[in-house]
């Protein structure tokens, strides 16, 4: 069984973390992951850097940016994770943008991500349509989850659909926007999550977007399985070594 | 028949598509519902009309340019965009798109734009029609183009400074997607070019359609036959291409060259010919032609005109290209200059650096003595008079 399937299987709330590979140095990688493990996270979102992020807000803007300048590709990436597998066992998701994948090859790509042992890819310029129509094949034969992303907006029609087509979670994003750090979520969010809670999907469903410590972690996950940080965990790694890893996590988790 | 038009999915060939995050969807999907619907309705027609005839003062002449003709030894016409309300063609597309917006129920309008022409063009037709205005510029054409951010300013424009990425026209359509990702609800966004999502390149092409629509009847007049043998056009994005080759695309045997700046030359690292220097990728949801590294990073592309300053061209023109039905020839910075300044010289017109791109196809390529030329003058020089100076030490 898939990793993600069995991660999802536990009686917890999950937290997963997302960052940029190749930021804030390009070999920090591996360490960060094996941190990340080692303090609890459940799951981890390797962000694959691209030039023009475009659902993404000035924090993964910038690291993606730096990350280019430091020099990681689409190959280093491959390289630095060959034998993650040895020393991490968590659910890895590698998260990108469709344009790099295309170039390396959607099959290659696909068969490189599971001869390392990543178990599913965020696309988030990949269209559910497009997936289903080209795509699904090539995912499925090499045993990969293609996660999706619904937001307040998509109608409930296209949510079953959504559903219908996934295999592991839905990524459920916060709010009308771009990636990046909140404070508090408000009411709307509050009805969206019971909404959506209420449609009793196959899917469970993690947050994503806006979530940057324990209060909106706990808001968000009062009916969702999980909930994804990803831009209030890159400002910390901007400051802080990976051995500091781990408070960031006991602070989310507290 | 065969044609070179978008289907329904809006892919020419294998490119076009709308490869957009989900945020996106509500928005796109919409106008994908909505745009042929309203466009056909009578009352939109009519109000189109009107406004390019009342407004933007259509038609733009087509100019027998008799002096360039003898020079060349062929029947050359000029098709004047440059004499629309604010300079060029691009207000054809920002009169359709706010009528659009209005009949969506928009109450905020947001742009890019690289040289500022696009970005006139839309705060114009925001102030025409009472509705706000936010410009994504990138910051460092901001600096390189500041006769127009004061015009944006005047007609009540909001700009925003794009300070991602490399601050160009790719950052700055980057900025405005994301600001539209940040307002679904009551925001349209203004493409500048046939580029971006489906139904955006298909939409863009019917407003610019209007080029070739009045070639088609004017030439008639003037030559007694409605076809050209060849329509000449330069190709940022691609959008006064698409609206002058539009209702030749599917006749065969009408020419079509579309015309890239090739920079500092085509292998110098500076240059904008995307056809040569590029494959196939996604950028700004659209399936297309695009510089970029091995790696599948986005490139910065360079050329002396910031509107042909883009690292794509859209779908259209990728098919155009990939199936042959429109030749592609590059043209330098230099040839480019040197044919702006021999038009004001032959014929009293200052042409925009990209329209000069158009001309400097006269350079490359030889027509017969009979041969129908008609080259697309997208806008005028106005703009551009700094760099004129600059290069030609006025
Ligand atoms: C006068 C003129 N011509 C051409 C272009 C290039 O755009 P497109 O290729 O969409 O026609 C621009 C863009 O700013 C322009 O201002």
């Amino acid at each position: 069984m898939n990793r993600i399937n069995q991660k999802l299987e536990e009686n917890k709330k999950l937290l997963s973390i997302y960052f940029t590979a190749g930021y804030p140095s390009v070999n920090d990688t591996v360490s960060i992951l094996k941190e990340l493990e080692k303090s609890g996270v459940d799951m981890v979102e390797i962000g694959l850097p691209f030039s023009d992020p475009l659902a993404d807000g000035p924090t993964i803007q910038e690291s993606s940016t730096l990350a280019l300048k430091n020099g990681m590709t689409t190959d280093l990436l491959f390289e630095q994770l060959k034998d993650i597998r040895e020393s991490v066992s968590i659910p890895l998701i590698i998260m990108g943008y469709f344009n790099p994948m295309m170039q390396y090859g959607v099959d290659k790509f696909c068969q490189k991500c599971a001869e390392i042992g990543i178990d599913g890819l965020i696309i988030p310029d990949l269209p559910v349509d497009v997936y289903h129509d080209q795509f699904q094949a090539i995912f499925e034969k090499h045993g990969l989850i293609n996660v999706f992303l619904i937001t307040p907006q998509t109608s409930e029609e296209r949510i079953r659909f959504i559903d219908s087509i996934s295999s592991g979670f839905i990524y459920m994003v916060s709010s009308a926007s771009t990636t990046g750090a909140k404070n508090t979520f408000g009411e709307d969010q509050s009805s969206y999550f019971e909404k959506i809670a209420a449609m009793n999907l196959k899917n469970p469903q993690i947050v994503g977007f806006g979530i940057s410590n324990a209060e909106t972690f706990n808001q968000a996950t009062k009916k969702a399985k999980g909930a994804i940080i990803g831009s209030a965990f890159i400002k910390y790694i901007s400051a802080n070594p990976p051995e500091k890893i781990s408070d960031f996590v006991e602070g989310i988790r507290s | 028949m065969k044609t070179y038009h978008a289907d329904e999915k809006g892919y020419y060939g294998k490119f076009g598509g709308a490869y957009i995050p989900e945020m996106l969807y509500p928005n796109v999907e919409e106008l994908r519902q909505r745009y042929l619907t309203i466009m056909n309705e009578a009352s939109f027609k009519d109000e189109f009309d009107q406004l390019l005839r009342d407004y933007v003062g259509r038609p733009s002449p087509l100019y027998y340019a008799k002096r360039l003709s003898e020079k060349y030894n062929s029947r050359i016409y000029l098709k004047r965009e440059d004499l629309n309300h604010t300079g060029a063609h691009k207000v054809n597309n920002t009169i359709g798109q706010i009528l659009m917006a209005k009949r969506l129920g928009k109450k905020r309008i947001i742009a890019e734009t690289g040289a500022g022409q696009h970005g006139v063009a839309t705060a114009t037709v925001c102030a025409l029609a009472g509705i706000e205005c936010i410009v994504y510029m990138g910051e460092i054409d901001i600096k390189r183009q500041a006769p127009n951010v004061a015009r944006m300013k005047m007609l009540g424009a909001k700009v925003v400074p794009a300070t991602s990425g490399s601050k160009t026209l790719k950052d700055a359509t980057n900025e405005a997607i994301r600001d539209w990702i940040n307002n679904p609800i009551d925001t349209h966004y203004i493409i500048g070019s046939v580029v971006g999502p489906h139904p955006y390149p298909d939409m863009v092409a019917r407003f610019q359609s209007v080029i070739s629509e009045e070639i088609k009847w004017q030439l008639k007049e003037k030559e007694g036959k409605e076809d050209p043998d060849y329509v000449i056009a330069c190709v940022g994005g691609g959008s006064n291409a698409a609206g002058a080759f539009y209702h030749f695309l599917d006749n065969e045997k009408v020419g079509l060259i579309a015309v890239e700046a090739a920079g500092k030359g085509i292998h110098s690292g500076e240059s904008a010919a995307t056809s040569v220097l590029g494959n196939d990728g996604i950028i700004h949801g659209s399936r297309t032609l695009l510089m970029q590294t091995e790696d599948g990073q986005i490139t910065e592309p360079y050329s002396i005109s910031a509107g042909l300053d883009y690292p794509g061209v859209g779908p259209l023109h990728a098919h155009l290209y990939e199936s042959k039905r429109a030749e592609f020839i590059s043209i330098t910075d230099d040839e480019a200059m040197t044919s702006g300044l021999e038009l004001c010289q032959l014929e009293g017109i200052i042409p925009a650096i990209e329209s000069s791109h158009a001309l400097a196809a006269l350079q490359q390529k030889e027509f017969g003595a009979d041969d129908i030329v008609v080259i697309n003058l997208s806008g005028r020089g106005d703009k551009d008079l700094n760099t004129y100076i600059d290069y030609f030490k006025l």
